[in-house]
């Protein structure tokens, strides 16, 4: 099989193919962590650091695994760079690392970052598996950042902390409470998958 | 030290205003794509609720007695990661040689629950809010019977959902993620009752 392009994979990892929005992957943390943007950029940066590098060392490393025990080296690998993004955010922004709570550790079971290994690592020489898993989580940290745009901006009338509502305006409780994060992310997904069915409609007539 | 409050709140509110996925968005994956049938929902609730109480307790012991003793902290999402997979891998052995029906029931469901987000994010729930082993039983099994709750709710409505007409699109996921929202805000509403962070 040919080497995919970079700009194919990064087309492909943040557009056609979002993890998230098309996958439905990663939604137990992507979820959790957007009731503030800056809680989602750092989770999305974190997570991409995670899914770029052991795409990397997985891809490296394929020929030396052997099938059978493939999984339980994936999830160690993914550990190790779990750990070090945890003890980096302890150690430089502590505050946001106590927001965060366990989902920094959840990164773990973050199905993208398996997935990836699985789907694209596997296959393929280290640099591409790495642009392919870092995009792959770049595409993740927009997605969250959009919800959490929107959740930000109604539930406390902030972007990135910084106020934007004007005078009087009520901050929509509702918001920054779990529901809410379903309703947005459904609807997000309802929206694309709505624009599809007319697009297969128009090539289909 | 572990924190005053009675396992029995806990056990209440891990089920409900602390749902694991309603609230903590924990172990969704499984959630959204094993939930289109109410059987298959039931099975995987029940499997999800046995490996729970079984991986709190032993991730328990093994935090209080080889992680911290041994200074491991550091090291602990790997050693909870490796506890949960041996332990389902065990689980899944020990079924299929002494109880075969409920292997056949159960057993496809074990491996997927060792990436299920749940049961590493209730390991590290126990450990960030310093339950007492009690505590961390009881929020084990709670949180299970919570997930159980969520997916067979889900599951029921889906199957109802199957023969309505719906605007064109919102089938598949986004439907279940609508329905989950509009349960999210239900379960809301018991969070005067009793809550727990």
């Amino acid at each position: 099989m040919a080497v995919e392009k970079p700009r194919a994979i990064i087309r492909r990892t943040l557009l056609t193919d979002n993890q998230v929005l098309r996958a439905i992957l990663g939604i137990c943390s992507s979820l959790a962590v957007t009731n503030t943007m800056k809680n989602s950029l750092v989770m999305g940066l974190g997570l991409s650091f995670v899914t770029g590098l052991s795409s990397l060392t997985l891809s490296a490393l394929r020929s030396v695994i052997p099938h059978r025990v493939r999984m339980l080296v994936q999830t160690l690998v993914i550990s190790a760079y779990v750990i070090f993004v945890d003890l980096l955010l302890k150690a430089y922004l502590p505050d946001i690392s106590k927001q965060l709570g366990p989902y920094v550790g959840l990164i773990i079971t973050n199905c993208i970052i398996m997935g990836r290994a699985e789907a694209y690592a596997q296959s393929n020489p280290p640099i591409p598996a790495m642009i392919d898993g870092l995009f792959a989580g770049l595409g993740y940290t927009g997605v969250l950042l959009i919800i959490s745009l929107i959740r930000e901006i109604l539930g406390f009338g902030t972007v990135f902390g910084m106020k934007v509502a004007f005078e009087g305006f009520v901050p929509w409780t509702i918001m920054i409470m779990p529901p809410a994060a379903f309703f947005i992310i459904g609807s997000i997904i309802w929206a694309i998958s709505a624009r599809q069915a007319k697009q297969a409609a128009k090539q289909a007539r | 030290m572990a924190p005053n409050i009675s396992p029995l709140i806990i056990f209440l509110a891990s089920i409900i205003t602390s749902n694991m996925i309603l609230s903590n968005f924990l172990g969704m994956c499984s959630y959204l794509s094993v939930s289109g049938e109410y059987r298959t929902a039931t099975g995987l609730g029940m499997a999800v609720t046995l490996v729970l109480v079984l991986t709190t307790a032993i991730n328990w012991l093994v935090y209080q007695y080889v992680i911290l003793p041994l200074e491991l902290v550091y090291l602990q999402y790997i050693i909870f990661i490796m506890v949960i997979a041996a332990l389902v891998q065990i689980l899944e052995m020990g079924m299929d040689r002494f109880t075969p029906d409920l292997h056949a029931k159960l057993g496809i469901f074990l491996p997927l629950i060792t990436v299920n987000c749940a049961i590493l994010g209730v390991t590290l729930f126990m450990v960030i809010r310093s339950y007492n082993f009690v505590q961390s039983l009881l929020f084990g099994l709670g949180s299970g019977l919570g997930w159980w709750l969520a997916i067979n709710m889900l599951a029921a409505i889906r199957e109802k959902m199957a023969k309505v007409k719906l605007p064109p699109g919102i089938r598949g996921p986004a439907l279940s993620f609508i329905i989950t929202g509009i349960m999210a805000m239900a379960f809301v509403g018991f969070s005067g009752i009793f809550t727990i962070q």
